[in-house]
Formats: structure tokens, sequence, C-alpha cells
């Protein structure tokens, strides 16, 4: 029999207040006059009266809370109670620590079919109809993966309480093991199980395979020649290990006359060129094959990176979807090797509007409603605060970027750096072979019906059949305790030969690959530790919950390695073994599901060649009205979605956990968001590592050719400006595209990708990793129930990875001291396309902003120079402040450098290095390779003469008042501003957030 | 002189022991990272130490609270020889989520030398969301732990850090000197224009200590100032340093690594 454990706050609990004021905020503003938060752990289990007495006990704070074992609280007064819990099946990490608490407490070990389950009552007094009760429950849960309970004071003291709820997984009987006749199946047929999956008993279907007719023939011919059916099983693993998430296709099949595909001759193909050209001193070590891509560090070791994007659940469950995309993407650095420690995680959000209320629904006739923007927004950023937050790796530099079309689909980038000695006991500590023989085993969370699909569901666009299944939770301790016993302890003892992570598409995935190694593998998947009885067996091979990644232990060191880890708390099994059969065998209880040769798995899928188009849409100059005075303007911009301070993320990050912490996400007196960090992610060097990116989306509504050129160059010169050094710096890419059966997308694509080729090749920045995501389309209905598509703009995410030999050079963005010399680096065009100043008028003139013609071009020689001559300046300690010049162009540069410091400015324009006929275009042209730069007096001589050849001016000094004044190209004052209201106008915009 | 051993504690959640064993280990101590579960099982003993450090971190994922989780293992398992360890000369320091653990196992404030009871506790701050900023802090000189520390600039970064208590608690507290620490308006709340107190703790306390001083846990964590560039505005000083005459070199040290060595200097 369950009992409800109530945790009731007896003093003034912080939570509640913030509870109260968002409620107030969604329009019922002095309509509540209480606000009370009840926790509740519903316990699950055959225990006696006293022993839950402790319990409760255990699981309050006996100074401000009071526990009460099968009692319902509820504060004397109150109108309505809301209660939340979960869902049967997803991740309950408060209600697993509650268990593991009551299991140590009770010295006991609970039955895996009895557990404990949270839920949270929050109690509001104030008059509110039913209606407006459900209203603010629909704010407070996700129906995906949370219950809701509404119940008034009457019906609340009716029932006694709110009732006992065990979300407790109950599934059929022994499932079954099915085949698919493939044999007979016509197009028809085939094409109808490739998109919505296979047929159940009930005729409903599985969810999407995500396997177009070319392949589903494939499949079908590979049947034929075998003379048999395809179990299930066989299906989806081909269905997950040829999906566009795991397979990349549209990189790497033909695309016109690229007959290699774009990733081999664009991407990898610059890599290789810039890895010949430096020889010597070349720094890669490991691109492109592994979890991570790898760089040289020091003599000692190496530094990893990966950027993973987690889009799809993120729009369906922002928190969940968030926190299970960083928490998973610091299992490519784990998983890189024999094992990297994760240093730095790293963000970046595309985002509508918050402010945008009206919706948009999945389903006709005005049915599922999508989660609005802001709270998609709130959500993710929520998921990775408490997913790099518990698991005690600094989250670093982030990037906002907002545009209307993200509203079907956010962009959530989340990536992890790592470092890894380059040798673990005599091994090189980047290679790794599983052997046959070795045993598989399987460590970390069990396994659930959570993630089934998420691969193939992540390769289409989102409708009213995305399988709500794929939605999850990350559970960072479970991932923590996994990481340290490897990492800390298992690595370096050679207790295992591999290791990946179980990401996309589960065990068939990662057994699969590794298995690779050896030439084949040999699984029981009865072995598998379970949540839940009632698993199909492919559900557990494709299955992708959390917080598991794959070893290949030889048979001699499993004893070792199986204590080690019981020792650690983390649940390891032997689920099969790695053999040179040539084949993947999975059996289940004697009967075998899978018998597929690991070459048809991994390298039978078609070529689908692709033809592309790119017909570039002119979009007019905006004809703008000159004003003389711009101060307004100036600050109407420093309050952009893109531009302002997203400060209240940074600080809600933990970026100094680990100790190594040298240039911050925030910086300066005025605290402003920073393009780059640097780190010390070995506590007895000066070595840094320096990360950045860079995204520049609404360029690719003129062309996306220069789009990828901006967003390269600007991750470069923002990696530059705190002190990264380009003859240490890598890059990795992004892509997050749409609609990729329409030529005209491929033709961006291609544009995008022969970009990321010159530059990183012109730059000598080689590309070590990536990712893409190609589905990033939203079909459904809008507020008033017609059928719209949104589709995000091209977006390319360029983050660099960079090493400096001395983190003391490392340069901030703020101006430092009054009488400092202010410098423009780099030459200003009319350069005004896809401008935030174009947006910003056109939706002052007409609703919706500009796009302009002229886009930023970007001469990667020219801008080589200077940020090598600038580079240089900085290792000599010449330069006092250094800040990129990106979105808003160079009034918001100078801006932020004087709100940095707190210091004013006096600046005159006239020797602006500049091609341009106005004030407003010189202030907000976007034109690349330019920095604002502040230098002490004294250094003046030297830093012209290191800067020679370059465009570049001193165009004002640092003042000590708080005046910011600019004197436009021909002497006239256009800006006067007061360091106050621009602060003002910089950190309104989220305040509150 | 002798070197102190320090044992930091590992596991669950924990996650700030490498950097705090770098602390002691710069500061002259040996310092070793225990799994929880080692001195569970016996394969560590707390005997062979004389510091026990609770690192910061997330133990148990601040589920039902923080700090509650490793409160309760400890409590479940090894309470016996922490409450014997603190209770001789040796000495104790708990950071953030190590100073929850501490409250929670009441070995903090331990008023009357209580120790076992919780007495005090930490609740989610005032803006009820996690935070990372610097604070300045003024310390008392009652724990060897903050010796000739007057006043000190560290990072926070926490969720549940508002201490609470009885008011004859707090009088206690005060009468006693168990604050060893309080949020005051310094140099960093005026570099970044910042309120001095980050989470509306009671009495602005940042830190307490045990009657003894011996035991000292604190929010705010030292292991992350050990160094110049931790500073929010090294940079800064950097240039104000490099333009007076006379200086050739900028400090390499951060004022958080003097608790480490007050922590060493104790047992010479």
């Amino acid at each position: 029999m369950a009992i409800r454990i109530e945790i009731t706050p007896t003093v003034e609990d912080a939570r509640a207040r913030m509870r109260k004021r968002q409620i107030e905020g969604m329009g019922f503003d002095g309509k509540i006059q209480g606000v009370q938060l009840v926790d509740v752990y519903t316990v699950d289990a055959p225990l006696k009266k006293d022993e839950l007495a402790r319990v409760g006990s255990m699981l309050a704070d006996n100074l401000t809370e009071s526990a009460s074992v099968g009692t319902p609280q509820a504060p004397e007064k109150f109108d309505w109670a809301i209660e939340v819990g979960f869902h049967p099946g997803v991740t309950d990490n408060v209600a697993t620590t509650a268990r593991e608490g009551l299991e140590d407490l009770l010295q006991t070990k609970l039955p895996s079919d009895k557990g404990v389950y949270s839920s949270q009552v929050t109690f509001l007094q104030g008059d509110l109809s039913q209606a407006d009760a459900e209203k603010i429950a629909s704010t407070m849960a996700n129906p995906l993966i949370q219950r809701t309970a509404i119940k008034s004071f009457d019906v609340f003291r009716r029932d006694h309480g709110m009732g006992v709820v065990v979300p407790q997984v109950r599934l059929g009987l022994e499932p079954s093991i099915d085949t698919i006749d493939l044999l007979h199946a016509d197009d028809a047929a085939l094409t109808l199980i490739g998109k919505k999956g296979i047929a159940n008993a009930d005729g409903s279907r599985r969810g999407p395979l995500a396997l177009d007719l070319i392949y589903m023939k494939t499949i079908q011919a590979h049947f034929q020649k075998l003379g048999r059916n395809s179990t299930d099983a066989e299906l989806e693993t081909i269905a997950q290990t040829w999906s566009e998430h795991c397979k990349h296709t549209i990189f790497a099949d033909p695309l016109d006359d690229i007959t290699e595909g774009l990733f081999k001759r664009y991407i990898r193909g610059a890599t290789e060129q810039i890895r010949r050209t430096k020889g010597t001193k070349d720094f890669c070590v490991s691109v492109f094959k592994d979890n991570s891509g790898a760089i040289a560090f020091d003599d000692q070791r190496l530094v990893t990176d990966k950027v993973e994007t987690h889009n799809s659940p993120s729009a369906l469950d922002p928190f969940g979807g968030a926190i299970t995309g960083i928490v998973g993407v610091n299992r490519d650095t784990i998983g890189f090797g024999l094992g990297a420690r994760p240093v730095i995680n790293r963000y970046a959000f595309c985002f509508a509007d918050p402010n945008d209320i009206d919706p948009i629904y999945k389903g006709e006739g005005l049915t599922q409603q999508m989660l609005p923007p802001r709270r998609i927004m709130d959500g993710v950023i929520q998921g990775v605060n408490v997913g790099g937050n518990c698991s005690g790796i600094p989250t670093h530099p982030g990037a906002l970027f907002f545009d209307p079309r993200y509203k079907g689909k956010p962009l959530v980038f989340v990536g992890t750096v790592g470092i890894i000695p380059r040798e673990t006991a005599g091994r090189l500590s980047h290679e790794k072979q599983a052997r046959p023989g070795d045993y598989i085993v399987m460590i970390g969370g069990r396994v659930g019906k959570d993630g089934i699909h998420g691969a193939t569901f992540s390769s289409e666009a989102m409708d009213a059949g995305s399988p709500a299944t794929a939605v999850q939770i990350g559970d960072p301790i479970t991932q923590k305790k996994l990481s340290d016993a490897l990492i800390d302890e298992a690595r370096d003892l050679e207790l295992y030969t591999s290791l990946t992570d179980n990401g996309a598409g589960g065990l068939s995935c990662s057994v699969a690959e590794m298995a690779k190694e050896s030439g084949g593998c040999h699984v029981d998947l009865e072995k598998v530790p379970v949540k839940y009885h009632g698993l199909a067996p492919w559900e557990i091979w494709i299955s992708e919950s959390q917080e598991r990644m794959t070893l290949s232990v030889p048979p001699e060191n499993w004893g070792r390695l199986q204590e080690l880890l019981q020792r650690r708390g983390v649940e390891a099994t032997v689920i099969g073994e790695f053999t040179n059969s040539g084949k993947c065998v999975v059996d289940y209880k004697g009967t075998t599901v899978i018998d597929l040769e690991m070459e048809f798995l991994h390298n039978g899928l078609p070529q689908r060649p692709m033809q592309s188009t790119y017909k570039r849409v002119v979009h007019e100059e905006p004809n703008l009205p000159d004003l003389e005075e711009l101060t307004q303007t100036f600050h109407q911009m420093l309050g952009r979605l893109n531009i302002a301070s997203f400060a209240f993320i940074a600080q809600q990050y933990d970026h100094e956990v680990q100790g190594g912490s040298v240039i911050k996400p925030l910086q300066g007196r005025g605290r402003v968001n920073g393009d780059a960090t640097v780190t010390r992610p070995v506590l007895d060097s000066q070595k840094g590592v320096v990360v950045s990116q860079a995204m520049n989306p609404s360029y690719s509504d003129i062309d996306t050719y220069h789009m990828a050129a901006s967003a390269i160059d600007t991750a470069i010169r923002n990696a530059v400006a705190v002190g990264a050094d380009l003859e240490h710096l890598a890059l990795l890419d992004n892509f997050c595209w749409c609609s990729p059966e329409d030529p005209e997308r491929l033709g961006q694509l291609k544009e995008a990708a022969r970009a990321c080729h010159d530059y990183a090749i012109a730059f000598g920045t080689p590309w070590i990793s990536g990712k893409d995501s190609m589905h990033n389309d939203f079909k459904g209905f809008d507020k008033d129930g017609k059928p719209v598509k949104i589709s995000v703009p091209p977006t390319l995410l360029v983050s660099s990875l960079g090493v400096m030999d001395n983190a003391q050079n490392a340069v901030s963005l703020d101006a430092k001291i009054e009488g400092d010399l202010i410098y423009v680096l780099g030459q200003t065009y009319q350069e005004l396309g896809g401008s935030e100043y174009y947006a910003m008028i056109g939706e002052q003139e007409r609703g919706k902003g500009y796009v302009g013609h002229a886009v930023p071009q970007v001469d990667a020689h020219r801008n080589k120079t200077l940020y090598t001559a600038l580079t240089d300046c900085i290792k000599e300690g010449l330069v006092a402040s250094a800040q990129s010049v990106h979105r808003g162009g160079l009034a918001v540069a100078l801006a932020k450098t004087a709100i940095g410091g707190k210091l004013g400015m006096e600046i005159d324009l006239e020797q602006l290095p500049s091609q341009v006929s106005r004030d407003d275009f010189a202030l907000f042209s976007e034109s690349q390779g330019r920095l604002v730069v502040t230098v002490a007096p004294e250094y003046k001589t030297r830093f012209e003469q290191r800067m020679q050849g370059n465009a570049f001016a001193a165009i004002g000094k640092v003042t000590g008042d708080d005046v910011f004044r600019i004197r436009g190209i021909t002497g006239k004052t256009i800006i006067d501003a007061n360091l106050k209201t621009m602060e003002h106008a910089y950190t309104e915009t989220f305040r509150g957030y | 002189m002798t070197t102190p051993k320090a044992l930091v504690l590992t596991g669950y959640g924990i996650n700030c022991s490498r950097e705090t064993q770098f602390a002691f280990t710069q500061a002259g101590a040996e310092a070793d990272v225990v799994h929880i579960n080692d001195l569970i099982e016996g394969r560590r003993r707390l005997e062979d130490y004389q510091i026990l450090t609770f690192p910061g971190g997330f133990s148990f994922g601040d589920d039902t609270g923080s700090g509650n989780g490793l409160a309760n293992r400890i409590r479940n398992n090894i309470w016996d020889q922490v409450a014997e360890f603190v209770e001789k000369d040796h000495l104790v320091l708990g950071v953030c989520n190590g100073f929850q653990a501490l409250v929670r196992l009441g070995i903090l404030p331990a008023i009357n030398k209580n120790y076992g009871t919780q007495q005090v506790s930490l609740l989610h701050n005032e803006g009820a969301r996690y935070l990372d900023r610097w604070v300045d802090l003024k310390c008392s000189q009652k724990s060897p732990w903050l010796k000739g520390i007057d006043r000190i600039s560290l990072p926070i970064a926490h969720g549940e850090g508002k201490l609470y208590a009885l008011p004859e608690v707090v009088q206690q507290m005060q009468h006693r000197d168990l604050v060893a620490a309080r949020y005051v308006p310094g140099t960093m709340c005026t570099y970044q224009h910042l309120p001095a107190n980050p989470n509306g703790s009671l009495d602005d306390i940042a830190a307490l200590t045990d009657e003894s001083g011996r035991i000292l846990g604190m929010m705010p964590h030292p292991e992350r100032a050990i160094a110049f560039t931790h500073l929010p505005n090294w940079s800064l000083i950097k240039e104000i340093l490099k333009r007076k005459a006379g200086v050739e070199e900028i400090p390499q040290e951060g004022l958080g690594l003097q608790v480490f060595k007050n922590g060493v200097n104790y047992f010479k």
C-alpha cells in the first residue's frame, strides 16, 4: 500500500515567493494572496510505521520543514491545490535520491517493482476560477512528461487530500518478436513502414523509421537475398544506423558534381589540406573519427571538443531536452578515446521572440498546442543550468540569437571541451580497439522506453505524429558517478580496451559501432538491466535511455572492473561479447532477434545523389531616413534581443567550478557578456584554453556563403580578441538546416559548406569535429488553424577551440583606464545586409525587419594579417582591452567596451577607416574583420608600429566621466549619451528573466 | 614541522575535490581525494588524516535538500568516526555543498558542542535561483582557518545559501563568536556594483565555525580564488600595476590560498 510523505515548509519559502511572482506575471497581478509548496514523496514499499516516520524525518530539514506520513498537509486557507508529478517511466531524479537514502537509512533493498515517486503540490490562495487554476497548472507542468491534478478547497477537504498516485510503469505481457513481411511488400507498403513505422497487432504504428523508399527497397532486396523476412529488431536497427542523425547522409551523399559529398570535399578536405600545409606545426591529433575532435594541448595532453544540438526534444520538453543535450554531449567527452575529462561546457541558443504569445499547433483543429517561445527559452536555460551545474563542469560563453523562425523548433547547441593525457599506462589515449573475445559491458543507467526513436525522430520534420517517447530527462548524478569512476580510476588501470557513448540509437548504435573495431558482436539482450519489465527486445536494443556507456572489457579484467564500479555505485553488466564473425548477432532469451552482416549494416545503405539549385533572392536595400541624431537609435540597438545583456544566464551557470577560470563569461565592472572565455584546465599549468562561438543566421537570407564566412571570421576574431593564437586554433561546425528535400535549401547548404572549406584554409584553422541537424522544420497550424510550415533560417554555429601558452596574457573586453586610446582595427564598409540595424528599422517602420542586400563579406587574407598583428601586440602586453565588432556594429562594440569598464568615451569617426556615406552606416554596419581595442598612451608608438600595413585608426579616448559621445564622419555629434542610460538599455531587456 | 594530511571527500556528485586537493597541495599539505564509499567500507581510514574536507558540488543532485543526501549517507554509515574526528584536535573544512552537509549533520555550529544536532539551515537563495558571483567577506578571528584574514573577496556559486536560524540560536552564535564571516560591501561589490548579501542570508552570515574554531563551513569557495587570474578584475589590476613604475611582475597568488595555508600552519 503506497503512502504519501509530505514535506511542508514551516518558514518563509523563497521558491513559493518566486512561484507567486511568476503566476502574478501571467495576468493575475493582485489576485494571489498566498502560495505554499508542499513536496511529496509517494512511497510504494512495505514499510512499517516507524520506518516511514524515520524516512519522513530524513527527507525533511527538521528545522524549517515538517514531515507528515499519510496525513495530507495544507495551509489553513487556500482556494486551489495543484499537484504536479511525473508520468510513469519518466526519469525522476529526486525520487531516485530519496529511494537511495531510504535504502541506506533502513539498510534494505527495495524490490525493483517497488519505489518512491516525487511530486509537488502548490496551494494557491486567491480569487481564481477553475479556468484560472487550470491555466496556472498548464504553465507548471508539461503534459508530455507530467501529470497534474487540480482540486478546489472543498474537493480537497472532501477527498481528504490529493490522493495517492503511483506512477509505476505497467506494460503488457511478455512482448513478442515480430517479423515484418518485407519479401512481399509493395512500394506503398514499404513507404508506409518507412514513414510511420512497423505496424502493431492493433494496427497502430510504432513510430517513424525515417527510411525512404530507396532505403526500404535496398533492405527488401537484402532480405530477399537471404530468403527470409526481417525481424522488427533488425529493421529498427537498420533504421537507427542509417538515420540521417547517425549517418549524415546529406553531407555524405553525392550532391551535384561533388561525388564524394560535402563533408569529404569541403570539411574534411579543408582539414586535410591545412594539416599538410602546417606540416610539423600540425596540432590536430584525432579529427572526425571519435566522439569528439582532439588537438594538442601540451606535451602531455590533448584537448577535445564537441558541439551537439538537441533541437527537436527541446521543442517538446525544453527542460528535459536541454538537460539531456548537455549531459549527453558530456559523454562525447567521456567517450573520446579511452575517456577524456569534461572541463568546459558551452552553449548557444536560438529562440523566437519570448514576447510572442500567438499560439501554434501541431494538430488540426487547434489541438496539440506547442509551447510558447518564452517557456521554451526558460526551460532550455534551466535545463543547461541543472545539467551543467550538477555535473561540476563550468559552463562558459554562450550565444543567443532570436528570429521568429525559431518558433517551431528552437536550436539548442551544447558542447563540451575535455582534457585527456596523451598516454595512459603506455597506450595512446586517443586510440581504442575492442578485440574479439572482449566482453560487451553496459554501464550507468538502466534501459526504459525513454528516447525510443529519438534518432529517427530528429531525422524528420516535427508534425502531429512526432512521438512523445522521444522526450527524456537527463540524470546528471548517475552520469557523474559513472564519469568519475571511469576517468579518475578505471581508465588509468587499463581495465577496458574501448568505450563509447550510448546516445542516439542506444545500444544498437554503440555496440554496432564498437563492433567495427573487432569485426562483430554477439549480444544477449535479456541481460540488459531494465527499468521495468515488458520491454520488447527491439525496444531494449534501440532505447536511448540516458547516462549509459558501452565498454569492451577483456574477460580477465571484468572482475576488477565490476568490483570497482560496484564500489562507486555504478551498475555494470556484461551483455555479450565482441567477435570477429563479421556479424551483428543479438539474441533474446535464446531466440535470435538480429542476425545482420556488419558490412550491410554499416555500408549497405545506397547513396542518394542529390541535385541542388541556388537562386539568390535579391532584397532591395531599404531607403532609410538619414538621421542626424542617433542617440535614441543607439539605445534601442543596445536593448535588442540579439544584443542585450544576458548576464542572467551567465550568472546562473557555475563558470568557476574546477578552478580554472581566467577570462569569465561576464567581464568588467559592467559585467558584459564576453564573446570568448579563457580557462586553465590544468591547474599547475599557465596554458589556457580559449573557446568562442559565432553565428549569423540572418545573413542566410542574402547569401549562405557569406553567412558561413562571417560566422567563421567572427568565431576566430572573438577568440583572437581574448588572446588566442591563429597558429593554434581549431574550429567546429554545427549546421542546423531545414527542408533538405528542397534543392534550394541544398544549394544554400552547398554554398555554406564551400565557405567552410575556403575560409578554414585561408585562416589555417582546421575543422576538428562537427554535427549537422537537417530537419529543423515545423509543420502545423497557426493561431487560426491554418496550415503553416516554419523552417529555421539556415544556421551555422561555428565554435572555436584554441590554446594559448600563457593565460596571463589574456585580455578582457572592458576599457581599463582613463586616458587610454581607442582604436578601431579593420575597414568599415557599407555592409548592412542582414544587419540588426536593418532588422530594427524595418520592424519600426513596417512591422517586419528589412533584409537589404549588401551582406558583409570576409577578406580572410587581410583579416589574418590583422589578427596575427593583434596577437603579437597582446603577447607583448600592449592591449588593455579588446572587443570584436559583430552584431550591431561599431557602436555596440564601443558601448560594450565602455559599459564593461564603466568609463566614458570621446569618439571621433572622421578618421575611421571606412567607405561609408552615412553616420548610421558607420555605426551599425556589420563589416567583418574589425575590433575595438584600447591601448595605454605610452604604448601608442609600439602598437601602431606592430599594426603597420593594416587598416586601423585611433578614434578616441577613454574618459573618466560617464559621458559617451561620438562625432560622426563629418564631425557632427551623432551620439551624446551617458553610461547610465546605456547600461539601462543594455540590461533592461531581460530584466526579470 | 609536520606536513598535515588532508582528506578531500568525493563521490555522488561532490564536484570540487580536485581543485580543493590542488589548493591544499599548493599550501603545503599532503592531500588525498577519498571516495566516501571507501571510508564506509574501511578501505581508507579517517584516523590517518588531520584535516577533513567536504568540498563543494551537488552531492546527490541537491535532491531532497542540498547537502541532505550526503549528510544522510554519512549519518547512516560513518557517523561515529566522523564525530570522533571532529572532536579531536583536527581541522574540518566544508565549502558550499560541504558546508550544507556539515549544517545538516549538526557539525556546525554545534552550540554547546552539541555535535550531531542540526541547529541552523541553509535555504533557497532569496532570488530562488542558482547564482555565481563574487562576494566580499569580513572575517572573525576565531577560526584558525581564517587567521590573519580580515577581509577577503571570494566567489560563490550556489542555489541554497540563505542561512536561517531561530533568534536564540543567532544570539548564541553571535555571543560565542561562531559567525566566521559575513557578507559586507567591499571591493568586489563596488567593482561590479552588486549588493553585499547575495542570497538573503540572516545577519549576512557567509560562514560559521564551531566553538573550538577548528571547524569552518563557508558558502564562498576559497579554492576558486588561489590564483591571481581567478579574480574577476585581475586584468584591470594588471593594467594598473603595469603602469606603475618599478612593478615588473604581476602577482601569482590569490587570497583564497591563505585559508589553506592557515590550515597547514595550524599543525606546524
